[in-house]
């Protein structure tokens, strides 16, 4: 009985080429639509979390407001705008692949790469801001004492504001663990193209990590204003 | 390739059961044939896990009073008859075992897009297992499978973090086996097989991978949130910190409800193929039966507040989700009229399968009507927590979904293992269940409509329930009898079974025309579909011996 | 190509970081979630190379969990927005 597994001439030129797919193409398309089906998951995955937002945020507006108001803007605009660039870093490295700049390639991964790292930093004085504050939900939270926005002599409901750090804490949270996720991501895409394994006719990881990590960044596009600025109007 | 009952040859030929011996040959395994039958393993081990929960449950309540356990305990026990039913038996159970077996074969297809991420499932399945089974062994979870907030976030002293981590890990099992199950069906048809010549086994799985990529996540946070809110006194969920309980229950059932069809739609695929083979007949309105599968897994996404009507919602909300509620019978209840209309003049045969498949249409119409009577507010009112509901998702899951998978395992099995079942056992078997079945759960409809609570130990204040209650468990015996039996000469027909030739039904499907059991890679060379499917008057013309469209290379 | 993108994100990025200073009531919620919804469609369609898509199915993927996110929080606000009507 023939040994099905025996290896044809031109698998040995492309050993990316799995055996159960009949053509390149038809791996690279499946994988392709395999890491947009896993976007979609994530989407709900974040969706809850953002209806568990939209329920309270509606409830408990004035209070999430002077909450949001506690929250440093100009770290968070900055964070947006280190993700806007690193994300522009990715869709290069992108073309690099295809176009066979493998120092290109590198500089960009690297570059996005360090570019993450710069984003959970800036993540890290925020939540030690926080932590200092006593802003952190649990046993030492408190929120005393603050004035709503608009309203000078009005003060939030520090129950309501614990609700607002929570689901800030957990969203965040998540979206920082997704980060520290896509760091480990690109570490590797980053160690393949320095063994010189990405060609033009084969760079899907590249592509489907790139896929990846716009959506982190689309995530925070919209975890930005409804977090920082919920209302900020003096 | 001659369609006859052929004797095989006495010496085995090489297939995926005997292709590589030994263990790690199989937990390291990529193909898919063995990746079902690890599943089906450890699937069948969590049924009867949560079958021997159902039978304490049932021997408590043969007398009104809390004699046999204790309120605590009583709580435990249908908490984890629940979670291990629903997340350890009965999501995975179709699509992990049939549908990974099958649907690569019913496609043309080598594999499926992502072996290695199929072997993942396999082994998160497991490792949330475990963390199951030991979370019941030191204490288990008493909120009941729902785990409902704020008991579940702020009272329960019970293992909720563990039992929720492991249905997590399950979860992610599960939706990876959903995003397998569409890449590779839109991906890895041969060519030919285009989308309308598909077996609609193949259209059930695709809507139910939809449910599983898109509502699984959602559960998924919520578990987050509630083992975050268990931790540090969140107060999302706590009414004293201003949280709502209710948004709890919407995040929850936003995926438990379209859970029930993750569960219910596989089982309408297998129907579909036996009730098409044992009738020996296209089945009637294809297009049909595919897109209400579809419908079904959209629709299903809009009625999730049907279980919150009584737990305080708007009156208004209520009004549109009983509305969007009758609406999600429509696509069920076209499938049935196929069906029926499809066994219309059919040429019957009555081998184990097919009984199964009838046990499901009887049973599942039941289910599927009394959740009907659930969807209107006013009745809904009267039976919400007692018997009915009990009944009516009972009749769903065990008299459809089961029915359904074992009626799958049947009609399938010689493919599977090489070897025919013992056919007068498998219908004694078949009846066994339906008996038993039908003697455990009819008497909850009325227990319910009574109006005796559920999830209650002690019925005492209402001793005239004990009649039916004992009826029940009676039942209840029958019923693990009857599934029982097709345990015991599965395992005899191993060894001492028949060998079964390639197509001992002569049924229609790509899977038919490769060996019993299918070699590695199933196909020796990619086929090429030229006919349509249920092709069943092309496989019974009298002309056996004519050209037939359906030369397939199979591997010998 | 790509440049010009990345440009027009950080402006907005901030456009709507200055709005939200300026006092515009309700409007304030609505023009950050539009500016949000802008960047972030730009991000997928030129960055994500959805709208040079070869496959219709990338598009249809996407539509899909949009349509499942807002089904999410559209039909659990039926039951808030109307909780307190009557």
């Amino acid at each position: 009985m023939p040994d099905s597994t025996a290896v044809l001439p031109q698998e040995e030129q492309r050993p990316e080429l799995l055996h159960h797919f009949s053509d390149a193409e038809q791996q690279r398309d499946a994988s392709s639509l395999g890491m947009w089906l896993f976007l979609a998951t994530e989407v709900m995955f974040f969706g809850g979390l953002f209806c568990a937002y939209l329920v309270y945020r509606r409830w408990y507006f004035a209070d999430f407001g002077a909450a949001s108001k506690s929250i440093d803007a100009t770290l968070g605009a900055t964070n947006t705008a280190v993700l806007i660039c690193s994300s522009l870093t990715v869709v290069l490295a992108v073309w690099a692949a295809q176009t066979a700049r493998r120092t290109l390639l590198l500089l960009m991964l690297a570059i996005t790469m360090l570019l993450g790292c710069a984003f959970l930093g800036i993540k890290a004085v925020e939540y030690k801001d926080k932590f200092e504050e006593h802003h952190v939900p649990g046993a030492s939270f408190s929120f005393e004492h603050v004035p709503i926005p608009g309203h000078p002599d009005q003060y939030a409901n520090p129950r309501h504001a614990q609700i607002f750090f929570s689901l800030y804490f957990v969203m965040t949270g998540l979206h920082a663990l997704h980060m520290i996720i896509g760091l480990g991501i690109f570490s590797w895409l980053l160690s393949m193209a320095w063994k010189g394994r990405f060609t033009p006719e084969y760079h899907t990881p590249v592509e489907i990590g790139g896929l990846y990590w716009h959506f982190v960044d689309i995530v925070w596009i919209y975890l930005f204003p409804l977090l920082y600025l919920i209302d900020r109007h003096p | 390739m001659s369609m006859d009952i052929a004797i095989p040859q006495p010496v085995e030929r090489e297939n995926y059961l005997n292709k590589k011996y030994g263990v790690w040959s199989w937990l390291l395994t990529t193909d898919h044939k063995r990746i079902a039958l690890l599943y089906l393993l450890s699937i069948t081990f969590f049924f009867f896990i949560g079958g021997f929960f159902a039978l304490l449950i049932r021997l408590e309540l043969l007398t009104p009073a809390g004699d046999l356990v204790q309120a605590d305990t009583y709580n435990k026990l249908f908490t984890m008859h629940g979670m291990v039913m629903v997340f350890f038996f009965l999501i995975p159970s179709i699509p992990a075992v049939l549908g990974n077996f099958l649907v690569p074969m019913m496609i043309g297809a080598k594999d499926l897009a992502f072996p290695r991420v199929n072997l993942l499932s396999w082994y998160l399945y497991v490792i949330g297992g475990v963390l199951m089974l030991h979370c019941m062994l030191t204490g288990g979870v008493d909120t009941g499978w729902t785990f409902y907030a704020p008991y579940s976030t702020n009272f329960t002293n019970t293992k909720i973090v563990e039992a929720g981590l492991a249905i997590f890990i399950a979860g992610f099992s599960s939706i990876l086996t959903g995003l397998n199950f569409v890449v590779t069906i839109h991906r890895m048809r041969a060519p030919g097989m285009t989308w309308s010549r598909l077996p609609l086994f193949i259209w059930a799985h695709y809507a139910t991978s939809i449910i599983q990529l898109l509502g699984t996540p959602v559960v998924a946070v919520t578990i987050v949130l509630v083992a975050a809110e268990r931790a540090l006194h969140l107060g999302i969920f706590d009414p004293k910190l201003g949280g709502d309980p209710l948004l709890f229950q919407h995040l929850f059932w936003f995926y438990s409800h379209p859970a029930v069809y993750i569960m219910i739609l596989p089982s309408m695929g297998v129907v579909t193929e036996i009730i098409a083979c044992f009738s020996r007949k296209r089945i009637f309105g294809y297009s049909f039966i595919a897109f209400s599968s579809i419908a079904i897994a959209v629709f299903g996404f809009l009625v999730w507040a049907h279980h919150m009507f009584v737990a305080g919602m708007s009156v208004y909300a209520a009004l549109v989700f009983s509305l969007l509620s009758y609406a999600v019978a429509v696509p069920s209840a076209i499938k049935v009229f196929n069906w029926t209309a499809t066994l219309y003049k059919g040429s019957i045969h009555y081998d184990a399968p097919m009984l199964y498949a009838f046990g499901f249409l009887g049973l599942f119409t039941i289910g599927g009507l009394t959740g009907l009577f659930l969807s209107a507010l006013g009745i809904n009112v009267h039976v919400t927590d007692t018997y009915f509901v009990v009944a009516h998702f009972h009749y769903i899951m065990v008299g459809g979904a089961v029915m359904g998978y074992l009626g799958g395992m049947h009609f399938w099995w010689p493919k599977i293992s090489g070897r025919l079942y013992p056919e007068g056992w498998a219908r004694l078997a078949a009846l066994i269940v339906f008996i038993g079945f039908n003697l455990t759960f009819f008497p909850q409809f009325l227990l319910g409509y009574m109006g005796m609570p559920r999830r209650y130990y002690d019925y005492s204040h209402m001793p005239e329930f004990q009649v039916l209650n004992v009826l029940s468990t009676a039942g209840a015996t029958v019923l693990g009898v009857g599934y029982l039996l097709p345990m015991v000469y599965f395992l005899w027909s191993m060894r001492y079974g028949k060998p079964a030739p390639d197509n001992p039904w002569n049924a229609a499907g790509l899977e038919w025309m490769t060996a019993s059991p299918p070699t590695t890679f199933n196909f020796e060379e990619e086929p090429v579909v030229t006919w349509e499917a249920y092709n069943y008057e092309e496989l019974d013309s009298p002309d056996k011996d004519a050209p037939r469209s359906q030369e397939v290379p199979v591997a010998r | 190509m790509y440049f010009g993108i990345w440009a027009a994100l950080l402006i907005f990025t901030f456009v709507t970081y200055k709005a939200a200073f300026i006092e515009l009531g309700r409007f304030n919620a609505a023009v950050a979630l539009g500016i949000a919804t802008l960047k972030a469609t730009l991000v997928a369609l030129f960055f994500m190379h959805v709208w040079h898509a070869g496959e219709k199915l990338t598009k249809v993927v996407v539509i899909s969990a949009l349509f499942f996110l807002l089904l999410l929080l559209g039909l659990t606000m039926t039951d808030y927005a109307t909780r307190l009507w009557s």
